[in-house]
């Protein structure tokens, strides 16, 4: 129904593109810069602006890899363990109370619904330093507990509220016929709603991993031996331990370092992006 | 649907009318593992935070209770205050920033837009990034003394600064990082956008309406519920902001405390000097602010957010 010629909405597209290949490259510039400067003898970077590679010098990922106390495979390990655990957490106590909200009816449903709304946008600093103290009183310091229990207990509430919508979509009839064949609510919840809500689990996965990896502050907190030290806190360590002088050796690690996250947005975009779209945090 | 519009819907239902609850028992066993949380990991230390507050304690010894002592406190700490400015700065230039290019480029990319999901990919890596280490230590040396920065001003014959080592600049390179992760808030218009039916835009350009006056007439107000959950959580979560402060000025909050965001001053606070008591306080102020913010959020938002129904 626009007026426009063919013609001219033709060369409209091609502006357009031009614009949006300009805003990508201006986008994605830094990060491409940063994974050629981690193949680049150190001199190099401080002096080219340009991603062209004119050699390809691997030492920086060496000498990385091994200028810390440990080789940074123990810190990608570590890291593993809490993404893992967390991921794992996440899934079994967010779907279960997803499970109660969506589906149930029980007393005080209303209120506690309203609190674990509430509990999403409350800030984290307002717990922790209790949450320290208790757990330092436990003995848990230097060791994943205090990074993992907490989900454990559903405290990433984002992820119950995300689990809910998706169980909010799923047809009534199917638990309503599962229940007349005889079956109770850990059977509905196990083998009617579950296999159902691959999605939403995958979303939680997905989005679990990449706040867990990324989370500096409690692991900053909890984690203070070297022997524990995660992937955040082992590059935050590299900058202080060799300071400016070693930009070769620090990319290369961050490469390494972002190398998983890049991995799961490939493989997990898709669902990703419809998690953001439709529960929409972050 | 978001958590901000089933708070709205919450507040609106009616109340509950007394009745027998046919499920108690299997609703509370599924819910067991989030309730322990709920007391134990999230109410139990608010409480003990909120007592803390008032007390003056190091870890070692027992709490002692000093009353308002932390409150006067924070109000003649001048390091708090500039914490609060610097929050503030990055927060309330930062955001808006940020929603803006977001809004822009989604509108770019919504109607018959080829290689979408292509050009969906490239803006949103670096929201999904943003908050990690790496980017941080990226940060620190593109806005340095020798960083790409300064090699392209050079290129252009402009002498370059020390961007992160200069008070006057710091912050703003931190809020560039910022504005820089705007895939996420992206995503969300995006997904806005979507549900906008062409008809209307038919219509309009039936009617005359340019491209201009439809956007105004038609795309910002359907838009608005989604702005405002943009802003709502955006808001909220600029302001616990830590990794990049304290990665980039290597844990200072430097140079001269330009870069020291509220949640690092907390952080030195509780977790450098042990003095819990007085951190707790600043948790507390933080909340606050965070919820006064809100509210007048979802108050102002009677006048600007238009629902359907």
């Amino acid at each position: 129904m626009r007026s426009t010629s063919p013609r001219k909405r033709g060369m409209k597209a091609v502006i357009k593109h031009i614009l949006m290949v300009l805003a990508s490259l201006v986008m994605i510039y830094p990060l491409l810069w940063m994974l050629v400067s981690s193949l680049r003898p150190n001199d190099l970077i401080f002096r080219e602006p340009g991603i062209l590679l004119t050699t390809l010098e691997f030492n920086n990922y060496v000498q990385g890899w091994n200028a810390l106390s440990h080789p940074f495979s123990h810190f990608l390990m570590n890291s593993a363990i809490v993404v893992f655990g967390s991921i794992l957490a996440n899934l079994v106590s967010c779907s279960m109370a997803a499970y109660a909200f969506a589906r149930l009816d029980f007393k005080f449903k209303k209120p506690m619904f309203a609190l674990m709304l509430l509990t999403i946008m409350l800030p984290v600093h307002v717990v922790i330093i209790p949450q320290y103290i208790l757990f330092s009183n436990l003995g848990w310091v230097n060791t994943f507990l205090p990074l993992i229990v907490p989900k454990m207990l559903a405290t990433d509430a984002f992820f119950i509220f995300l689990m809910i919508q998706f169980i909010r979509g799923i047809p009534k009839d199917l638990d309503e016929a599962a229940r007349i064949d005889g079956a109770g609510h850990i059977r509905i919840f196990l083998q009617v709603i579950l296999p159902l809500m691959v999605p939403a689990l995958a979303t939680t996965t997905i989005f679990t991993f990449m706040w867990t990896w990324n989370d500096l502050f409690s692991q900053l907190i909890f984690l203070t031996s070297p022997d524990m030290y995660t992937v955040p806190l082992a590059l935050s360590a590299f900058i202080d331990s060799t300071g400016e002088s070693n930009w070769g050796g620090m990319f290369a690690m961050s490469i390494v370092s972002i190398l998983p996250l890049f991995l799961i947005f490939l493989f997990g975009q898709r669902f990703l992006i419809k998690g953001m779209a439709t529960t929409g945090i972050k | 649907m978001s958590v901000v519009s089933e708070l709205q819907q919450l507040r609106k239902a009616p109340k509950g009318e007394r009745r027998k609850h046919k499920d108690n028992k299997p609703g509370h066993l599924f819910l067991l593992p989030w309730t322990l949380g709920l007391f134990g990991i999230t109410l139990f230390p608010m409480a003990a935070s909120l007592y803390l507050a008032f007390t003056d304690y190091n870890l070692l010894q027992t709490p002692e209770w000093i009353g308002m002592e932390n409150i006067t406190r924070m109000i003649g700490d001048d390091r708090l205050h500039n914490s609060i400015q610097v929050t503030f700065t990055y927060v309330f230039v930062g955001v808006p920033i940020q929603l803006a290019v977001s809004l822009a480029i989604a509108m770019l990319l919504d109607r018959g837009m080829r290689a979408l999901p292509f050009y969906r990919s490239v803006f949103y890596l670096p929201s999904m990034l943003g908050s990690s280490v790496a980017i941080a230590v990226l940060w620190r040396q593109i806005f340095g003394h020798s960083g790409l920065i300064n090699q392209v001003l050079e290129m252009v014959g402009i002498e370059g600064r020390g961007w992160v080592s200069s008070p006057d600049t710091a912050l703003s390179t931190l809020i560039i990082l910022h504005v820089w992760t705007f895939g996420a808030p992206m995503v969300i218009f995006l997904a806005g956008l979507r549900q906008i039916p062409d008809m209307y835009y038919e219509a309009a350009s039936i009617d005359g309406a340019s491209r201009f006056k439809q956007f105004f007439a038609i795309t910002i107000p359907l838009l608005t519920p989604i702005i405002f959950f943009n802003l709502v959580l955006q808001l909220i979560g600029a302001f616990q902001n830590f990794t990049q402060a304290f990665v980039v000025s290597g844990g200072s909050g430097g140079p001269a405390d330009s870069t020291l965001f509220y949640t690092l001053y907390l952080y030195q606070q509780g977790f450098n000097r042990f003095d819990m008591g007085y951190a707790s306080a600043m948790a507390w102020l933080l909340v606050l602010i965070i919820s006064a913010i809100t509210v007048i959020n979802f108050w102002l938002s009677k006048y600007w957010v238009h629902y359907d129904d």
